[in-house]
This record gives structure tokens, C-alpha cells and sequence, in this order.
């Protein structure tokens, strides 16, 4: 597989600090919102609530688009399953919240979710246990991810999978997951899903403080991620997984284990993007097999795509301008956001291969 | 208006005059005079009292003469219609005005249920005599040995021969004499058939005596039972692998042989198979072309898919070769777009494609046995006809030659004059265009909708990697490989986790032959 040069560079000089400065005082207006929710309903400056429910779920997003971009473009590991580690996380807070229904669902029972209860089963199954705590879950919801990864990367990385094969492996690790979900023997609810959650961590979900609280949470993690990702893409071993990226077969000879660098950056990613989904699921309320759907997953890759890969703050521009988008399309022309996003997909592949981020640098899109 | 005269005084004829005719003119065919007067005078007891009519109606029924069939059927209907002198009409004759319908009470009615469904043995409609054995298989009675014996003398069909033997036997091993029952057993375990099992079971009680040859046909029932699984998985396997090879045949020529990485291909197979829709539908104006648009349209659906394919070559793709990667995602953004125009062309919701009546149906395979269905046969068939065409394309045409000489060493090919470009687009619209024909035969096994590729384009990459980029022998195998394999698996693990036991398995055998099963070897598999 040939080296992709057009990942580009980070931008340099003054279109750097630009960048720099725009990222921040995205950041503090985010930081905002939530308090301009809180501002009497009829003031110039109130946020209603579906703005503030919006921009956290564009937030896990943009986790989810910065953890593609550490494996994509950093490390050239173009994986088109994320979804399903973002989903996984997602499904991890998702039991979590299904056992603090308790009493409370349709059926009444104590201890089994209702969709146990529909399906005669008598008592949890054991892959249940220890959902009930929150830090468990937590836990989980950056652990199931983080193995799956281990497992299919190092499978695929140790044969030497590379560029397309290894998009197609984990496509296909997606959809074989989507299918295996969709069972109502899995014990993860089937078709539908969990849904109808009722609190986390004491707090009832669907309240002005609990969206409050969740947003911030999400805007912390992503600060995080985007400090940890910055950290590591500065350090040497960023530099080494560019060189990876652009040259595998010279950074092999010159004696690095690429095998164990391409692991290191797709499980951390992997452990991201659970991240990013258990921070998304109480936000939306729901988590069903769809999430694992392949189009999931190549949709959010188009946001680093469209940002620009190989710079952090393209993937979280691309993450808010690509959903900014589609939020404001499928109220306002359901029927044409396909044609979009489709049209995006061929329009940055072809002239934008810098993505966003590349207009900004003064240095031209050079090939 | 003359010459019709006659035939509207013939409609008023009654049957016992026609009767009467056909025994004085014909005294030398099957049924003998005395028999035609037997027949003819329980007809003419129908238009007695109920007493009589039901005496008559059973004695009809008892008597397996398939011309009772329709008579009892009008009656039952109450269609069948009298003179006022007592004479009964043919039913469906034209009825002069004084004719009445006859009436009949319930005991009459009991009875007609009774004959119909024993003469329904005799009856002219093959399926009717077909459904009438298995029904009498099942209602096991020594009673239905004289009716099946006369049923059988009668009986051309071979597969209802074969039902109503069964059905003998079966009636034979309530009878009472040991060497009768003996050779019932005998037949009953040659037949192969779950009933026939269960009713050996049964028997096993009442007759100690004969257990051994229970046991016996039992067992071979089993082991015919065993074959015929078997036989079933295989062919299932068979049917699944073909559909995979159709589906995988054009992305192997595009990204096995040109390294075209096409996720739109999934919509190539779609356009084709609306392409079918649209083909039926055209035809639909000229009756005597309906039962061929299928065929039609797989030239029809070859081009329209070949024409996206070279539009989306020399529009798009070209300006991206060497680059896999944005390729995938650009290609994956036009089928994104070819998906949303189909469903605003067309409807969300499902498009019917028929069958032509030569494919629909089941046949039963010569020898072991197996009921398969035709439209899954053909299927198999068609993908097998492309693979060889596709074979011989690549091998013996002009085309197929640059196309090779344009993958070993494009600057070289370049030199001896192809151009290459072109090469680049025609190879590209063949892969799709084998697309489109698969859109054809897709159609007639799933629903034509607008995702109709996605499901298919991940088993597609599958099959190709499986069976080694860049070689058609292995995608041959690799399909229906992964066709057999998945339905092997399908009755322990369940449909869903069976292909997901072979996706994991795929996903380890890459570990052990990175390059596939038919590996290329030399310069050519490093490039």
C-alpha cells in the first residue's frame, strides 16, 4: 500500500495560531451554552434545551471523530468500524442505566430489564453482573472496547493487514456485530435496543441539570482526549506513527516494532471512541443495533475527512460542521441530506484532500 | 345463426340420453354397457327423493368413475338442475326455463363430502388426485384398498403413482393378512418419507410379530432421510454460493484484477436489478413478450450497470488511482447518492419482479430425491454461465488481452500502443456490468429495493480476499465455499451466527494465507 502524503501536516505558523485560537474560543463558547440555558426563556441570549441536547451529542461525536483521527490520520490505520467500539461503549452505560430502571419498567420486576421479563428469562445472565455499579460500567465501556480492538489489531496487524483490507476486516467486525445484536438471545435487547432510562448517578435523566451535567461531562472528556492526543502526537512516538503511516515498511526495517505501535494507537482509539459513546447514550436516551451499522462508522470517518486528517483540530471541525449540517438538512430537505453527504464524501476525497483545515494553511493543497 | 341451431338444441340434451347414445354406439370401450346403465341410473336417482340421493351419491362415490366427479360437484354446489319429468341436466348445459335446481338436506350433504373426497382420486386435475392419495395416505383405512386399487389402474402420473403406492401401503398395513402387510412394510420403508416413518412407528404396537421388518424399513427411511439432508444443505450451500459468486465476479475483475477498491458496486447489482423492474414493466404492453423480459433484461441490466460503471471511472475514480483509500471513501459517497436517487425514482418500498412461469415452481433432483426450487436452480446455472463467460473474455478476447497487459505492466502496454485510459474504463464497466446481471438474478430471489446491495457488498469483499485478490478460480471456489460452509453451520448455530462464525473464521484463516486461497504468485503479487 502506497504512503499517503496527503495527510497533510499540521498547518504552521500563523495559520496555526489562528487554528489554535478559533479551537479555543470554541471550547469557552461551548462552555457557555449551558449556562445560557439557564437564562429566562424569552432573553436575547437563552439556548432552549434541543440546542443544548444537540451540541452534547455533536460533542461525543467530535470524541468519536478525534479518536478515528489518532488511528486514521496519524497512523494511517483506516478503520471503518469505530462505530461499533463507540457503540459498545454505549451499550456498556446502557446497562448500566437499564439496571437502575429497577422496579420501575412496565413488568415491575426487580432485578431483570423488561425486555428480559418479555422473553422469559429467569435471572440475569452472567455477563450482566457487576452493571450495577456505575464505575464498573465505566470501566467496561472503555475495557470491551479497548479488547476488541486488541484482539482484531493485533490479528490484523501481526499478518501485516494493511490500507484497504484492513477497512473491509473491520467493516465487516461491525457488521458481524450489528447481526449478532440484533439477536434477542444475545441478552442486549434485540431489534430494540435499551431505552426509556430513568436516572444515572442519582440524577434524573431528562432534566435541565442533568443535560447540564452530562454536557459538561462530555466537554471535559473532550478536552481530555484532545490534550491526550495532542501529548502523544507531539511526543516521539507521534512522529514515529506518522512515519508508520507514510513508510511502514522502512520504519519496520529500521527497527521499530510497528506491529505493537499500530496496537497501542488502535486500542487507545478504540478506548476513545467507547468513551465517546458512553457519554452519548444518556444523552440520546437510546441504544439499539443500528448504532453498529457500517454506514455509522464511514460517516464518521468523513467527518475527520472533511475537517482534515492528521490535524486534531480537523477532526473536531469536521465533526460540528458535518453534523451542524445534517441537523439543519434533515429538518429542513430530509429527502437531499444522502445526496449531501454523498456529495461530500466525493467532493473531499477529490479537492479537498486536506480537508478543511488545508484551506486555512497558506502552503496551498500541493500534492 | 343456422349453423349454431344444433349445437343449442345439443346443450339441451339430458346426460342419460347422451348415456343411452354412448352404450349403443360404443358398446366395445372400458366401461361395459351394464356398467353405463349402473352409472346412468344413480344419476338419474338424484332427482329422486333425499333417501334415495344420498343411496345414490354414495354408491357414486364407492364406484371411482371419474364422470361422477363433476356431477356430485353440481350437486353439492347446487348447480345441478332437473326437468320436471325427472331427468337430470348436465351440469353447465344451458337450462331451458322449466328445468329447477335440485334440492338436498344435510345427511344428502354428509354423503357428498364422503364420495367427492374419494372420487377427487379420479379426478381430471392432476394436483386434485395428487392432494386426494396423500389425503387418503393419511386417513390410513383397509376400507380405501378397492378405491386405490382402481385409482392406480387408472393413473398415468408418476410422481401421483408413487403417492397413491404409498398410500396403498399404508392402507394395506391395517389389513389383516401377514404376506400383505409384510410387502406394505416393505414399500413403506423404500419411500423415504417422514409420514410413512411415523406410521411404521405406529404399527410397531399392533404387530409384534413383524417388528424386525419395522425396525428395518425404519431405518432405511432414516437413512434415505439422512441422504436427502444432506442432498438439501448441499444444494442450499450450492444456491447461496452462487448468488455470492455473482455478486463477487464483478468486484473481482474490478478490485481483484484493476485494484479498484468500488464500495459502490453494491449499487451496480441494485441498478440492475430495478433495471429488470423497469424491463417488466415495458413489457408489460406487449403480452407475448412478458414471459421474457427476464431474459431481456439481463442485457438490459449488463449495460445500464456498465454505462454507471464507466461514467464513474472516467468521471471520478481515475483522479484517484493510487490512492485506495479515498477512492473507498468516494465510492462509497456515489453509491450513497445512487441509493437516495433510486428511492426518490422508485419508492422506498419494495418493487416486485415475477417469475416467468419456466422458473417458478420445485422440481425434485433425479436420485436423491431432493424438492429444489427452479428459480434457485436457474440461479446456479446463470452464475455458473457468467463465470465461464467471464473466464473466456479475460483469456481469448482482444480486449481481455490488454486488460491483462495493462495490469502486469501498464507503461509497457502503454508503449505497444493500448491506451490505457480506455482499457482503465472498459475493464471497469465490464466489473460493473457483471454487477447489473447479478442485479438480474437478485432480483428474482430477494426484494428489489434500494438497499438491496449493501447486504451483499461485505460477503462480496469476503469471497474475493477468501479466495485471493486478483484470481477468478478462487472466487469461484471462495463462494461457494462460504455458500456451504454458512448453511453447514446454519441448523446448529442459527443463520445470524453462522455468518458470523464464518466472518471470525475468515478473519483467522487471513492469518494463515494473507493472499487468499489462490495465492498469485511472483512479480504480479507484489504490485
Amino acid at each position: 500500500m502506497s504512503a499517503t502524503t496527503l495527510a497533510a501536516a499540521p498547518p504552521a505558523g500563523r495559520a496555526r495560531v489562528t487554528l489554535r485560537l478559533v479551537l479555543a474560543g470554541a471550547i469557552l463558547l461551548l462552555a457557555l451554552l449551558p449556562a445560557l440555558n439557564r437564562l429566562p426563556a424569552d432573553a436575547a441570549l437563552h439556548v432552549s434545551d434541543f440546542t443544548i441536547a444537540v451540541t452534547g451529542k455533536w460533542i461525543t461525536y467530535a470524541i468519536l471523530a478525534l479518536s478515528i483521527d489518532l488511528a486514521w490520520g496519524y497512523a494511517g490505520i483506516l478503520s471503518l468500524g469505530h462505530g461499533a467500539f463507540f457503540a459498545l461503549g454505549g451499550y456498556a452505560i446502557g446497562m448500566h442505566l437499564m439496571r437502575l430502571i429497577g422496579p420501575r419498567g412496565v413488568y415491575g420486576h426487580p432485578v431483570l430489564p423488561d425486555f428480559m421479563v418479555f422473553l422469559g428469562w429467569p435471572e440475569l445472565p452472567w455477563y450482566w453482573w457487576g452493571f450495577q455499579h456505575f464505575p464498573f460500567a465505566l470501566l467496561m465501556a472503555l475495557f470491551v472496547p479497548g479488547l476488541l480492538a486488541l484482539v482484531v489489531g493485533w490479528l490484523a496487524f501481526r499478518s501485516r493487514i494493511t490500507g484497504v483490507y484492513l477497512s473491509i476486516l473491520t467493516q465487516a467486525m461491525t457488521y458481524a456485530l450489528m447481526l449478532a445484536f440484533f439477536r434477542n438471545d444475545m441478552g442486549f435487547g434485540g431489534n430494540n435496543g435499551f431505552t426509556d432510562f430513568k436516572e444515572l448517578l442519582g440524577m434524573p435523566l431528562n432534566t435541565g441539570n442533568a443535560r447540564a451535567v452530562l454536557f459538561y461531562a462530555s466537554l471535559a472528556a473532550l478536552l481530555g482526549c484532545l490534550w491526550l492526543c495532542a501529548r502523544i502526537t507531539a511526543s516521539k512516538l507521534g512522529r514515529v506513527l506518522v512515519a508508520i503511516r507514510d513508510a511502514e515498511s522502512r520504519i519496520r526495517f529500521l527497527g521499530y516494532d510497528v506491529t505493537q505501535h499500530k496496537l497501542f494507537v488502535f486500542v487507545l482509539s478504540a478506548m476513545m471512541a467507547g468513551l465517546a459513546g458512553a457519554l452519548y447514550v444518556p444523552q440520546v436516551g437510546i441504544i439499539n443495533p443500528g448504532e453498529f451499522s457500517p454506514g455509522n462508522s464511514i460517516e464518521a470517518v468523513v467527518w475527520v475527512a472533511v475537517g482534515g486528517r492528521g490535524t486534531l483540530a480537523g477532526a473536531l471541525l469536521g465533526a460540528f460542521s458535518v453534523n451542524a449540517l445534517k441537523t439543519w438538512l434533515t429538518t429542513v430537505a430530509p429527502e437531499f441530506w444522502l445526496f449531501v453527504l454523498g456529495g461530500i464524501f466525493v467532493a473531499v476525497t477529490l479537492f479537498l484532500p486536506r480537508g478543511l483545515v488545508g484551506l486555512l494553511d497558506r502552503r496551498g493543497t500541493g500534492r | 345463426m343456422a349453423a349454431r341451431l344444433p349445437g343449442s338444441c345439443m346443450k339441451h340434451r339430458s346426460i342419460g340420453l347422451l348415456l343411452l347414445v354412448l352404450a349403443v354406439l360404443l358398446p366395445g370401450v372400458a366401461v361395459s354397457a351394464q356398467q353405463q346403465d349402473a352409472f346412468a341410473a344413480q344419476v338419474a336417482a338424484l332427482a329422486g327423493g333425499f333417501a334415495q340421493q344420498a343411496e345414490a351419491v354414495e354408491r357414486l362415490g364407492a364406484s371411482g368413475d371419474p364422470r361422477a366427479l363433476p356431477i356430485l360437484r353440481a350437486l353439492s354446489e347446487g348447480r345441478l338442475r332437473k326437468l320436471p319429468d325427472g331427468i337430470v341436466l348436465e351440469p353447465g348445459a344451458e337450462a331451458p326455463s322449466e328445468a329447477e335446481a335440485i334440492r338436498i338436506n344435510n345427511r344428502v350433504r354428509q354423503a357428498l363430502r364422503g364420495a367427492l373426497g374419494r372420487l377427487s382420486i379420479v379426478s381430471p386435475d392432476p394436483a386434485e388426485r395428487l392432494a386426494a392419495a396423500e389425503a387418503v395416505f393419511r386417513s390410513r383405512s383397509a376400507e380405501n384398498v378397492p378405491l386405490l386399487e382402481t385409482a392406480l389402474a387408472r393413473e398415468g402420473v408418476p410422481r401421483i403413482r408413487a403417492q397413491m403406492e404409498l398410500a396403498l401401503a399404508a392402507s394395506r398395513l391395517v389389513a389383516t393378512d401377514e404376506s400383505v402387510k409384510r410387502a406394505a412394510i416393505a414399500r413403506l420403508g423404500g419411500s423415504g418419507s417422514t409420514d410413512a416413518r411415523a406410521l411404521l412407528l405406529e404399527a410397531r404396537a399392533a404387530n409384534p410379530s413383524l417388528l424386525l421388518e419395522i425396525e428395518a424399513a425404519t431405518a432405511a427411511i432414516d437413512r434415505q432421510l439422512a441422504i436427502r439432508r444432506t442432498g438439501e444443505t448441499l444444494f442450499q450451500g450450492l444456491s447461496l454460493g452462487s448468488v455470492l459468486l455473482l455478486a463477487a465476479l464483478g468486484l473481482a475483475v474490478t478490485f481483484g484484477v484493476m485494484g479498484v477498491i468500488n464500495m459502490a458496486h453494491g449499487e451496480f447489482v441494485m441498478l440492475g436489478a430495478y433495471t429488470t423492474f423497469v424491463v417488466q414493466e415495458a413489457c408489460r404492453g406487449v403480452p407475448w413478450l412478458l414471459p421474457w423480459s427476464l431474459p431481456l433484461s439481463i442485457p438490459a441490466a449488463f449495460l445500464v450497470a456498465a454505462l454507471a460503471g464507466a461514467a464513474l471511472e472516467r468521471g471520478l475514480i481515475r483522479h484517484l488511482y493510487g490512492r485506495p483509500l479515498e477512492t473507498l471513501l468516494m465510492t462509497f459517497g456515489v453509491g450513497m447518492i445512487l441509493q437516495q436517487a433510486v428511492r426518490i425514482a422508485f419508492g422506498a418500498q419494495n418493487r416486485e419482479v415475477l417469475s416467468p412461469a419456466w422458473m417458478q415452481g420445485t422440481i425434485t433432483l433425479p436420485w436423491i430425491g431432493v424438492p429444489v426450487t427452479q428459480n434457485r436452480l436457474w440461479i446456479i446455472v446463470f452464475g455458473l454461465l457468467v463465470f465461464a463467460l467471464v473466464v473466456a473474455a479475460i483469456r481469448f478476447t482482444r480486449f481481455g488481452l490488454e486488460m491483462r497487459a495493462v495490469v502486469q505492466n501498464r507503461r509497457i502496454a502503454a508503449t505497444m500502443g493500448i491506451r490505457t485510459g480506455r482499457v482503465d474504463a472498459l475493464t471497469f464497466a465490464f466489473g460493473s456490468g457483471i454487477a447489473g446481471m447479478a442485479g438480474v438474478a437478485l432480483s428474482q430471489i430477494d426484494n428489489v429495493s434500494p438497499n438491496l446491495g449493501t447486504g451483499y457488498i461485505i460477503d462480496s469483499f469476503m469471497v474475493v480476499v477468501f479466495g485471493g485478490v486478483g484470481s477468478l478460480a478462487g472466487t469461484l471456489v471462495g463462494a461457494f465455499t462460504l455458500g456451504v460452509v454458512n448453511k453447514v453451520l446454519e441448523p446448529w448455530a442459527g443463520a445470524v451466527l453462522a455468518k458470523v462464525a464464518v466472518l471470525v473464521a475468515l478473519m483467522l484463516f487471513i492469518q494463515r494465507r494473507p493472499r487468499g486461497l489462490f495465492a498469485l504468485k511472483g512479480r504480479a503479487a507484489e504490485a
